[in-house]
């Protein structure tokens, strides 16, 4: 414990909810901050900035659904990686799942012989496997030659952009439009419906939700989901219960893939209709799950919020565009902002500060030297 | 004869929350002296060596060097003033070759080639004191005798006039640990002062000049080797504290429990942890295994658990073999186990009680119907284990780390127990509880000896071991030493088998 | 004929020069124990800083300095972050790769498009230099005290912190300067190879010389070698774009690294070859 003026600050390794959220905010707050210099830098004062983004995508008519249409991909691969961070494996490679989804789901629509009434069904399926597929051999390379999952699923991210790349490029390639090359355009059999006036593609939308609840329900309440919460916390006591590391970690990236895959079924079938040019697909989402899942704490319903979240920060994306002709880059900073801040104060999750002004001066107990060593046996960081 | 003593440690009292781990304490070193440190696990040698070496700073009391007092504020500190330490595990890069090693951080070495200029040195130092290895050679490639010739090295390239071992034959075979003696000796003849923590007596009576023997943090006395003997020295050690009996009925002795044969296995730096252990525990009764940390126990206990392989040799739980089978199967044959740590292995810190209570049998009903938890079993099993064992909790979906040590232990003891196994094997079950929790958990124990389990005790607390135990068997570098029943024994005998003597 | 192979080695090296002055600023990062995976940001963040301060100076020499300048501030951060606060490094990382992405694509609409008048030829007397330079880091790191310190801080933290040198300072130096490298390899980018600035042009270098300070052991002489590789690969790609498709070319250096942590891996550890404490927060107290 120690003492910085009037506040008194100890550790406390169990913090309730409500200081969670408090510091994940202020976290928050403080990427506003910052971005709030690059405003300031173009000549946009901070706060009027801020008040035209938060009008422009909460509330405005239009704005809202693209939010949504945002926050459905985000929310997809967002729960894949919650549960993929629970069980401890650093999975970067949604960007890269994504676009194998995609890619699985172009096929089924363009070239499959699957009779039209199971073209969407078939896609979604696909999708998963797909995205369930890239992320595998990450996971198995991890299990079987201990190959750090960070490197090889971000690798895995570049292989799949130049794959579809060259599929759009080459054999999959469809009527040119000044010089973007894309597939021809799916058949209406595969379009996933949109909410009328949107690009709310709501069955990927529901899916989202069920899937949230499906991993909610599936960590509290079934043997795999409390084999999974045992072993991302302890592996020793994994062991001693009889957990098999190996199935769970690949179940876990096996689902995360999948569920990465979907997102990127979503993005082909409900609102570009065709696989185009890699980064238009993506979009720099699979990375933003990063911060929907870290930010949702190991909570699946809360990547909900997260995602809905995270879904104005991209819409913002346009807001700035056009109300404050700042290009939609900002966001990128924001995120790695964001990010920074997040990680930064995550070790303040596990202090407790109290305003304790000393009223009169007890004797000081001795404090052991901070230098050398601070306390004794049983004291672990 | 007077001696102007070198160094003098005064009055050194050093606390941690909980615990006085030095009390008052006096040492005082001369150059040209093995000075022994002993003392049980515990008693607070270390620490005191760590107080001395900077890492820790004393609440109160002086050390006083060349009769200056001084502060020693880290081991940078110590270093510059002619103290070094070789540590029970080596601090040394291992990719490294040992001139590397040595002149990591050295004052005066050049910028080019570092290595290269200490190489002669290491040659000259290795010819004085009998410290031979080859200065080229990398680390990882060495024995572990000449690794610690190169900590040693070390601390003498860096002018160490005080050099402090701390448990240094812990890791070497007899015949290097002689080895290690006459390099010793030649440091005396150097005029350097040598303090060496120990807990084995032969050692002591060997190659000590002077020996002063810790126990629970204060000195009991300081004695010239010369004017001693091993059995004064085990009776101070560990002391004529009058022991607390709990009242049991005779052990039922009924049928094997847990029977060892022969166990041979290593430990995690490969060095032979056990060397041919063979007992075995009868239903009804507590069999009691003491010794000092670090003769094999932790290896022992290892092994009848699951987690760790045994290289020869048979367990058997109930008549069942289980040589080698994985934790749940062990568990599965009736053998339940109480981990040494506490938090680390036996909870899963951040899950609630009520899931920490099933743990080891979740998978069942009426825990687990197909691939569903039943929250509702698992929440009744929980309050009845809460109420049975008395484990204080806000609730049972408290987190389980958020307990004080002692439930924590009550929930680890609710959880193992509850399915009456046959057989218990319990790791210094109370280890840094106080006396109300340790109470209810020898209760507890006692309670499963009476319903007629065996139980394996490991603990280093001679109290612990005598209050409990129908038999008590010692162990010692990895042997059992010598078994006696609990009426036959005391602390004396006990204490000579911990220090190597065959009872 | 040959005038095809001397072209693929020309232009080899002109792109292996930023890869190697990336990868040899990830090397020594990673020796004192810290991974940074920022190298794409702290590369972009070069590339423009060097085009914005060449175009307006007409410098390219003074917009390399700058370059340096930039991606120190980058690397300084995650330093911060991941040595002070002790944050996950490899998030880290991931966050300041976003972060230099944006902030560069920001910052540099208004030179995009611009020309670049005085540049740096492609290969030139500063590929001679890098060259020399990576010899004169290899010996600093093996055969300097210097060298020997980065390497122990990466090995054994506590055998370091006990002998008296600060750790955490000595980490900072290395991730710094491993910034102000990368820095600079992106400038090269935009003041020499391609003179010219556009969002991104990284295209995922910065990562491709992570994998070469890995493919390399963390040994600066090898990484020579896997920077040429590397460079006259993504060459290649191009050069054989009218018989081959160039996306499955410039797939290779990514499948590559897989490959190579594959076969270097070791049960239960890293890379063969990797620091011992690598990626590991050093905390004091656990000794």
């Amino acid at each position: 414990m120690m003492r910085i003026g009037p506040l008194e600050v100890e550790r406390r390794p169990d913090p309730p909810v409500t200081w969670v959220l408090g510091v994940s905010l202020l976290a928050i707050l403080a990427a506003m901050a910052a971005s709030g210099v690059i405003f300031w830098s173009h000549g946009v004062a901070p706060l009027r900035a801020y008040g035209v983004i938060i009008r422009g995508t909460l509330f405005n008519v239009r704005a809202l659904p693209e939010v949504v249409r945002f926050a459905i991909p985000l929310l997809l691969a967002g729960v894949g990686l919650v549960l993929a961070f629970r069980a401890l494996f650093w999975n970067i490679g949604a960007e890269g799942q994504i676009l194998a989804g995609a890619t699985a789901a172009t096929w089924v629509a363009l070239f499959s012989p699957v009779p039209d009434p199971l073209k969407l069904p078939a896609m979604f399926l696909a999708g998963f496997l797909g995205g369930a597929a890239w992320g595998f051999l990450p996971a198995l390379l991890k299990l079987r030659l201990a190959v750090n999952e960070v490197i090889s699923t971000l690798m895995m991210n570049y292989i799949a952009l130049y794959l579809v790349s060259w599929l759009v490029h080459g054999p999959w390639k469809g009527p040119q439009m000044r010089g973007f090359a894309f597939t021809d355009e799916f058949p209406p059999a595969a379009q996933i419906p949109l909410l009328a006036g949107t690009r709310i593609h709501w069955v990927t939308l529901l899916l989202g939700i069920l899937l949230a609840g499906a991993v909610a329900f599936m960590l509290a309440r079934t043997r795999l989901g409390f084999e999974i919460r045992v072993q991302g916390e302890s592996l020793d006591a994994a062991r001693y219960a009889g957990i098999d590391p190996t199935r769970t970690t690949l179940l876990v990236m096996l689902f995360g893939g999948g569920a990465a895959g979907l997102a990127g079924v979503g993005e082909v079938g409900g609102i570009h209709h065709r696989l185009l040019d890699p980064n238009q697909i993506s979009l720099g989402l699979g990375y933003a799950a990063i911060i929907v899942a870290w930010l949702a704490r190991g909570s699946p319903l809360a990547a909900v919020l997260t995602a809905l979240f995270l879904g104005v920060v991209f819409t913002s994306g346009d807001v700035m565009k056009v109300a404050l002709q700042m290009p939609a880059r900002v966001t990128d900073v924001f995120n790695g902002l964001i990010l920074f801040w997040l990680i930064g104060s995550e070790r303040a999750l596990y202090y407790r500060v109290r305003w304790v002004p000393r009223r009169e001066a007890p004797a000081p107990l001795p404090v052991p030297d901070a230098g050398a060593g601070s306390g004794g046996p049983g004291d672990g960081e | 004869m007077h001696v102007e003593a070198f160094l003098a440690l005064q009055n050194i009292t050093k606390t941690f929350p909980g615990v006085v781990a030095n009390d008052r304490v006096t040492l005082e070193v001369r150059p040209g002296e093995v000075h022994a440190l002993l003392g049980e696990n515990g008693a607070g040698k270390t620490t005191l060596m760590s107080v001395l070496y900077g890492i820790y700073q004393p609440d109160s009391g002086e050390i006083v060097l060349r009769g200056r007092p001084v502060r020693i504020r880290s081991p940078h500190d110590a270093i510059a003033r002619g103290i070094g330490m070789v540590p029970q595990q080596f601090l040394l890069v291992r990719r490294h070759t040992v001139a590397e090693n040595v002149a990591l951080g050295l004052a005066g070495t050049p910028v080019l080639f570092p290595a290269r200029h200490v190489q002669r040195r290491i040659e000259d130092l290795g010819q004085r004191y009998g410290l031979l290895v080859d200065p080229q050679a990398p680390v990882w490639s060495l024995s572990v005798s000449e690794q610690q010739r190169v900590e040693i090295l070390k601390a003498l390239m860096r002018g160490a006039e005080i050099l402090i071992l701390d448990e240094p034959t812990s890791v070497l075979t007899p015949q290097e640990a002689l080895g290690l003696f006459a390099v010793l000796r030649r440091m005396k003849e150097e005029g350097h002062a040598v303090i060496f923590i120990t807990h084995k007596l032969d050692e002591v009576m060997a190659v000590a000049d002077r020996v002063t023997v810790l126990r629970k943090g204060r000195v009991v006395d300081t004695v010239p080797v010369a004017r001693t003997d091993k059995r004064a020295l085990a009776r101070m050690m560990v002391g004529r504290d009058v022991e607390f009996r709990l009242p049991k009925a005779p052990a039922t002795a009924d049928g094997e429990a847990l029977a060892v044969e022969d166990l041979w296995t290593r430990s995690d730096r490969g060095l032979l942890a056990l060397r041919g252990v063979s007992f075995s525990v009868r239903r009804g009764e507590i069999l009691g295994i003491a010794g000092v940390a670090g003769n094999g126990q932790r290896e022992q206990v290892e092994v009848l658990t699951g987690l760790r392989r045994a290289e020869r040799g048979r367990v058997r739980v109930l008549g069942r073999d289980v040589t080698n089978r994985s934790a749940r199967e062990v568990f599965e044959a009736g053998a339940a186990h109480i981990p040494e740590e506490r938090v680390r292995m036996g909870i899963v810190p951040r899950l609630s009680v009520a899931e920490n209570l099933v743990l080891r049998q979740y998978r069942y009903p009426p825990f687990c119907r197909g691939p569903l938890l039943d929250p509702e079993a698992i929440f009744d099993f929980a309050r009845r284990m809460i109420a049975e064992y008395d484990i204080v909790t806000p609730s049972a979906r408290t987190p389980a780390r958020a307990l004080s040590g002692g439930n924590i232990q009550k929930l680890i003891l609710a959880r193992e127990l509850s399915g009456e196994p046959g057989v218990v094997i319990a790791a210094h079950p109370t280890s840094g509880l106080d006396v109300s929790a340790t109470e209810q958990i020898h209760a507890l124990l006692l309670r499963r000896r009476q319903q007629g389990a065996g139980v394996l005790l490991v603990s280093e607390d001679l109290d612990e071991i005598l209050a409990l135990s129908d038999r008590i068997a010692v162990m010692f570098s990895g042997e059992i030493v010598g078994t006696v029943a609990a009426g036959e024994a005391d602390r004396e005998r006990l204490g000579l088998m911990m220090t190597g003597q065959r009872g | 004929m040959e005038e095809w192979v001397l072209n693929t080695i020309i232009r080899g090296l002109a792109l292996g020069t930023p890869l190697l002055w990336a990868a040899l600023g990830e090397v020594y990062a990673e020796r004192s124990g810290v991974v940074n995976l920022g190298v794409e940001g702290m590369m972009i963040l070069g590339a423009f800083s060097a085009f914005a301060l060449a175009q307006t100076t007409g410098n390219p020499l003074l917009g390399l300095l700058l370059a340096a300048g930039a991606g120190a501030a980058g690397a300084l951060l995650h330093a911060f972050v991941t040595i002070t606060l002790r944050a996950n490094q490899y998030v880290s990382g991931l966050a300041l790769t976003m972060l230099g992405l944006g902030l560069s694509a920001l910052l540099g609409r208004r030179w995009e498009g611009l020309p670049l008048l005085e540049t740096l030829p492609e290969v030139s007397a500063f590929t001679y230099l890098s060259l020399l330079l990576a010899v004169a880091l290899w010996f600093v790191l093996y055969h300097t005290r210097w060298g020997m310190v980065v390497r122990s801080a990466g090995e054994a933290p506590a055998a370091v912190d006990t002998l008296g040198v600060n750790v955490a300072l000595v980490r900072y130096l290395a991730v710094v300067f491993g910034g102000a490298m990368a820095g600079v390899g992106g400038g090269f980018l935009s003041v020499a190879y391609r003179p010219s600035w556009t969002e991104g042009m990284t295209n995922g270098l910065g990562w491709i010389a992570i994998a070469i300070a890995i493919f390399a052991s963390w040994d600066p002489l090898r990484a020579v070698a896997g920077a040429f590789l590397f460079g006259a690969l993504f060459h290649l790609s191009f050069r054989l774009q009218t018989w081959v498709a160039p996306e499955p070319l410039q797939m290779m250096p990514f499948a590559f690294t897989i490959l190579v942590l594959a076969a270097t891996a070791r049960r239960g550890g890293r890379a063969r070859g990797a620091p011992e404490a690598l990626g590991v927060p050093y905390v004091r107290g656990e000794r």
